[in-house]
């Protein structure tokens, strides 16, 4: 990335550099805790809180970090920063603590934390870096907004635990679609933002690795 | 600078600086944490305690509404109420592991998968304590994966169930883990520990079976997750029966016969 702008590290994970959609990482925390909103949005702002201070912390130290153990000093930070965030997350929101239960563990093995530490913040200054993962978090937080919007909308007929179609369980006349509620529902949904985003931007398009030779005999395929 | 990067000196200091530094963050948070934690654990057991009365109101704070109940210590190995423990700050999962207040279960009589079980243990009484509305009976036992631990709520003829919870375990998600479903909880309401006619005589009754539960003694299986309901069936016949709280419940059972 030549010349980082601080608006421009901020912004571009959003859309034209979404880590969920374009990089396609972090997608099975995505399928595993988007089944309700609430959940989504305590998951978006600990990988936020995390990516950001991985960044800024490993930023701080890049130039001290020898090459040869780098990534286990990422590594390091980032588990601790996570087991932090993991306490803070019992003391003060314990019932979303328990409904995460191991997915707040997990954040360290997610490829977003880790290829912003080595990707960014290793070859930039300590604000840059920060704010590089805040963007990175949050662009990981909208794509974690709109699955779970969805997929709780149509899956329990509420946002937000606030019931907006009536599900028939209560008397109403929606009836939940149990897919949505399981992690496959997840994969759909983000299929379809990757869809959408790349439609509006073309460039995003991957150019095709694999030519597939086309049969050279019609019967082959029979 | 006057190290390299790369030089095995800096190597050391780094990664030592570095193992130091986490540390101190991560034990810092951990330890300046903790009484809030326990708070959270502890409000959280005594909402499961509610719960599986039928006593709980969401928004209520917690230690007001905990007073409608009243914990007793029972020694198990007389069924006898007991004032050797303090019912308020006794842990029964930490005495079991404590030779001097526990007893070793061996081969068949452990069935739950305990080994150690405790010689003290905390009951929670709905109404007026001589002649209770509810009991609660913390229960545990081995499931497919770990340790389950919830409660047992029976009704004051200590033998009718009026529900129960798991408020820690390690199932399959989906799965075993439909233990804490309350659709699946709600069909214990009202089931019987002893069949009609038994009362006491042998082993508790109740058992989960696979295919659609009839009578009043058999619960629905969890469906996909065979030694999880083994283990929820071993656990209540286990806390129920001679070596649970048999002999103290034996003394609400009689009294309700007679009556």
């Amino acid at each position: 990335m030549s010349a980082a702008t601080p608006k421009g590290v901020l912004l571009t994970p959003l859309f034209k550099n979404n880590p969920i959609a374009l990089q396609i990482l972090g997608i099975c925390s995505a399928l595993a805790v988007t089944s309700s909103m609430s959940v989504s949005l305590v998951m978006a702002l600990a990988v936020i809180a995390v990516t950001a201070f991985s960044n800024l912390f490993v930023s701080l130290i890049r130039n001290h970090i020898p090459s040869a153990i780098r990534i286990i000093v990422q590594m390091t930070i980032i588990a601790s920063l996570v087991i932090v965030v993991d306490q803070v997350l019992k003391a003060y929101a314990y019932e979303m603590s328990k409904q995460l239960s191991v997915f707040v563990g997990l954040i360290i093995t997610n490829c977003i934390v880790m290829g912003r530490a080595e990707g960014f913040a290793m070859q930039n200054g300590p604000a840059l870096s920060f704010l590089d993962g805040i963007g990175n978090g949050l662009g990981y937080g909208l794509i974690l907004m709109v699955v779970s919007f969805f997929r709780e909308l149509l899956g329990s007929g509420s946002v937000f635990g606030f019931s907006v179609l009536a599900p028939v369980q209560d008397g109403g006349w929606y009836v939940p679609n149990g897919l949505m509620l399981l992690p496959p529902s997840a994969f759909f949904v983000i299929g379809l933002i990757i869809w959408v985003l790349r439609s509006v931007n073309p460039e995003q398009v991957e150019e095709n690795q694999f030519q597939m030779k086309e049969n050279s005999q019609p019967k082959e395929a029979v | 600078m006057a190290m390299s990067n790369n030089s095995i000196q800096k190597i050391l200091i780094v990664a030592f600086a570095l193992c130091i530094v986490c540390s101190v963050i991560v034990s810092a948070a951990a330890v300046a944490l903790r009484p809030q934690q326990q708070f959270n654990q502890e409000a959280d057991r005594k909402t499961n305690i509610l719960q599986v009365a039928d006593l709980y109101q969401p928004g209520e704070p917690i230690n007001e509404q905990f007073e409608k109940v009243t914990p007793r210590a029972v020694d198990l190995r007389s069924g006898e109420y007991t004032d050797e423990v303090n019912p308020a700050n006794y842990d029964g999962f930490s005495a079991a592991r404590d030779p001097a207040q526990s007893r070793t279960l061996s081969g068949e009589r452990d069935i739950a998968g305990l080994s150690r079980q405790e010689n003290y243990s905390v009951v929670y009484l709905v109404g007026d304590p001589q002649n209770p509305e509810k009991i609660i009976l913390p229960i545990r036992g081995q499931g497919l994966w770990g340790l389950m631990r919830g409660y047992l709520a029976l009704s004051g003829d200590g033998n009718t169930i009026e529900g129960i919870t798991f408020y820690s375990h390690s199932e399959t998600p989906g799965l075993g883990g439909e233990v804490d479903n309350p659709r699946w909880k709600s069909q214990w309401d009202g089931k019987q520990v002893y069949a009609d006619g038994e009362l006491g005589e042998g082993k508790p009754d109740i058992t989960l079976v696979k295919g659609g539960a009839s009578g009043e003694t058999e619960v629905d299986a969890l469906s996909g997750a065979t030694l999880t309901s083994k283990g929820v069936t071993n656990l209540v016949q286990f806390w129920l029966g001679e070596d649970g709280f048999g002999k103290y419940l034996a003394k609400f059972r009689d009294s309700s016969e007679g009556a």
